[in-house]
């Protein structure tokens, strides 16, 4: 494999992302934030403000959708660059 | 080793080709429905435990009807408030698969109560996800019998008032009062605590299945936010505020501790116990009855024998039945009549067949047994091509109109009053077909009339009624 994450990381994915908030109000840590731009659908999505995530995956199962968040945690071995 | 990545899971499909919409990659739920959670966990669960592919996922009518174009599982979507049934059926007849019966409180706590009330009774090893958000969400947010009390609807503007309306169903309350259930629990999903162990209530309440500990049902109280008019976090606040004080969270039964798995019983009876079962006896007679082999043509029938009630309609389907049974075939027999137990009309389907019957309707016959005027026009154009239509010239005074079938005209009511019993006509009938056709000896047909005719002092009527009978269709072919 190639490269192992030394810290975590979630993505999210915009255009899956309806804007609910949950996952917001559910970060332990505050790092997730409502973008200011909008989806092609007109929602508000949520973004990773790139600093301070635990990997806890408590929005992971907070987000009621199935592939807007997805979280990495450390340790996770990834190639090139699918991660970052 | 736990995953070092959370991502959808493989039990989702990843392009939803069934939604017919644009989008094949977003859910059709709204923004923070709590549907979304649970379809989460339970593909997780079904990732974790590799049972994906021999799952099958019943969908409610509901918010979650289209369930099925996400899990990429087998998928059944029931009539509303039938998912239980429908499981039921399933699992019986595939007691090796798991089975989920997911549904919502309109679905099942409304018009499927009678079905979730006798799965749970049965002790069905079933699983079911019970998803109350206390109003009809699909349909616009009207009340639902769990609704709260004081909670206004589209349909209760002013509050759900007690002594209108009653009070809201407590579903896990009340089947846990059931016997045979083995697990029952209330979860919510409102923090993050209580999303976690919402999901690991859905993973206890597969593992249950897998493990063939019985029937399992988890209540989840779920955020409707679009119903509610609320703000999706918001909606998470009522959840806690307002629903959980009247319907309180937790384990309302447990009992997987102290079960037997119970081992996976087909009810497979074999040839010879079927026969015991409806009283046949091959044993008792001194010569062992050996299959003839039918005229080319007349294999496999699918028969359709149609009359007045009292004509012995339904027992003349039945002695086919049973001869069939007499020699080894697979055979069904399935009646279809009014109430009334003489007048009015009957008919019965029958199946005769070298291997398995997948169903016992028989909607288009190869053989028409037709006793009577309306039956002989109401089921003639209903015969395959090539088939055969037996008719009683005694009581029929119409002809056959089609040309493209075999035909056998039998004046099987006269024959048996000169026999001394009209009523012994049905007999005649079944021993013209028998005999014309090749599908049954005489032997064969005379004990098939001992479990058939109870009445003893009946056997030697009938027995003169199947001599003219198979002469007549001897005669005849």
């Amino acid at each position: 494999m190639g490269n192992i994450l030394d810290k975590p990381f979630v993505k999210v994915e915009p255009e899956l992302c309806k804007g609910c908030g949950i996952c917001i109000d559910a970060c332990p840590v505050d790092v997730l934030k409502f973008s200011n731009n909008f989806t092609s659908k007109g929602y508000h999505y949520a973004y990773y403000i790139d600093e301070g995530c635990t990997g806890c995956g408590v929005c992971f199962y907070a987000c009621p959708e199935p592939e807007a968040i997805v979280v990495f945690k450390k340790g996770y071995e990834y190639a090139g660059e699918e991660v970052g | 080793m736990a995953s070092k990545v959370l991502q959808k899971p493989k039990s989702f499909y990843d392009i939803y080709e069934r939604n017919p919409g644009t989008d094949k990659k977003m859910p059709h739920y709204c923004p923070g429905c709590g549907h979304g959670n649970v379809h989460k966990f339970i593909a997780e669960a079904l990732d974790d435990f590799e049972i994906t592919d021999k799952t099958i996922l019943i969908s409610p009518v509901g918010c979650s009807v289209f369930a099925y174009y996400y899990f990429d599982t087998g998928n059944i979507q029931a009539a509303h408030g039938r998912a239980p049934a429908v499981a039921t059926g399933i699992k019986r007849a595939y007691p090796e698969s798991i089975v989920i019966s997911y549904q919502g409180d309109g679905d099942l706590a409304a018009i499927g109560t009678a079905e979730i009330l006798h799965a749970a009774n049965r002790g069905e090893n079933l699983t079911v996800f019970f998803i109350n958000n206390a109003i009809y969400g699909m349909t616009g947010g009207q009340m639902a019998p769990t609704t709260l009390v004081g909670q206004r609807t589209t349909t209760t503007p002013t509050g759900r008032n007690s002594r209108n309306e009653g009070f809201p169903i407590k579903v896990a309350e009340l089947i846990s009062q059931l016997h045979a259930p083995v697990y029952v629990e209330r979860v919510a999903l409102f923090d993050n605590k209580h999303r976690a162990r919402a999901r690991m209530a859905v993973r206890k309440a597969l593992k249950n299945q897998v493990e063939n500990l019985g029937f399992s049902l988890v209540e989840i109280l779920s955020a409707c936010p679009s119903g509610w008019k609320m703000d999706p976090v918001d909606s998470l606040h009522w959840i806690r505020d307002v629903m959980l004080p009247q319907f309180p969270l937790g384990v309302y039964k447990d009992v997987t501790k102290e079960v037997e798995p119970y081992p996976i019983d087909h009810f497979n009876p074999t040839a010879k116990e079927t026969k015991e079962l409806l009283e046949i006896n091959t044993e008792k007679g001194d010569k062992k009855l050996t299959r003839v082999t039918p005229r080319p043509g007349f294999e496999n029938p699918e028969i359709k024998v149609a009359g007045f009630g009292g004509q012995g309609v339904l027992l003349l389907g039945a002695a086919l039945a049973q001869a069939g049974l007499l020699e080894d075939y697979h055979v069904s027999w399935l009646p279809s009549y009014g109430p009334e137990m003489r007048g009015g009309t009957a008919n019965c389907h029958v199946n005769i067949r070298d291997i398995e019957i997948g169903s016992p309707m028989v909607s288009n016959p190869t053989v028409l047994i037709a006793l009577n005027r309306p039956s002989l026009e109401k089921f003639e154009e209903d015969v395959v091509k090539d088939g055969l239509i037996i008719y009683d010239t005694s009581l029929i005074d119409i002809d056959v109109k089609r040309k493209d079938v075999k035909i056998l005209a039998i004046p099987a009511t006269e024959i048996a009053d000169k026999l001394g019993n009209t009523r012994t006509a049905n007999m005649v009938t079944l021993a013209a077909y028998a005999a014309y056709t090749g599908l049954f000896s005489k032997e064969v047909l005379y004990e098939t009339l001992k479990s058939a005719i109870k009445r003893k002092r009946l056997q030697e009527i009938n027995r003169k009624a199947i001599d003219e009978g198979y002469e007549f269709g001897l005669k005849n072919h």
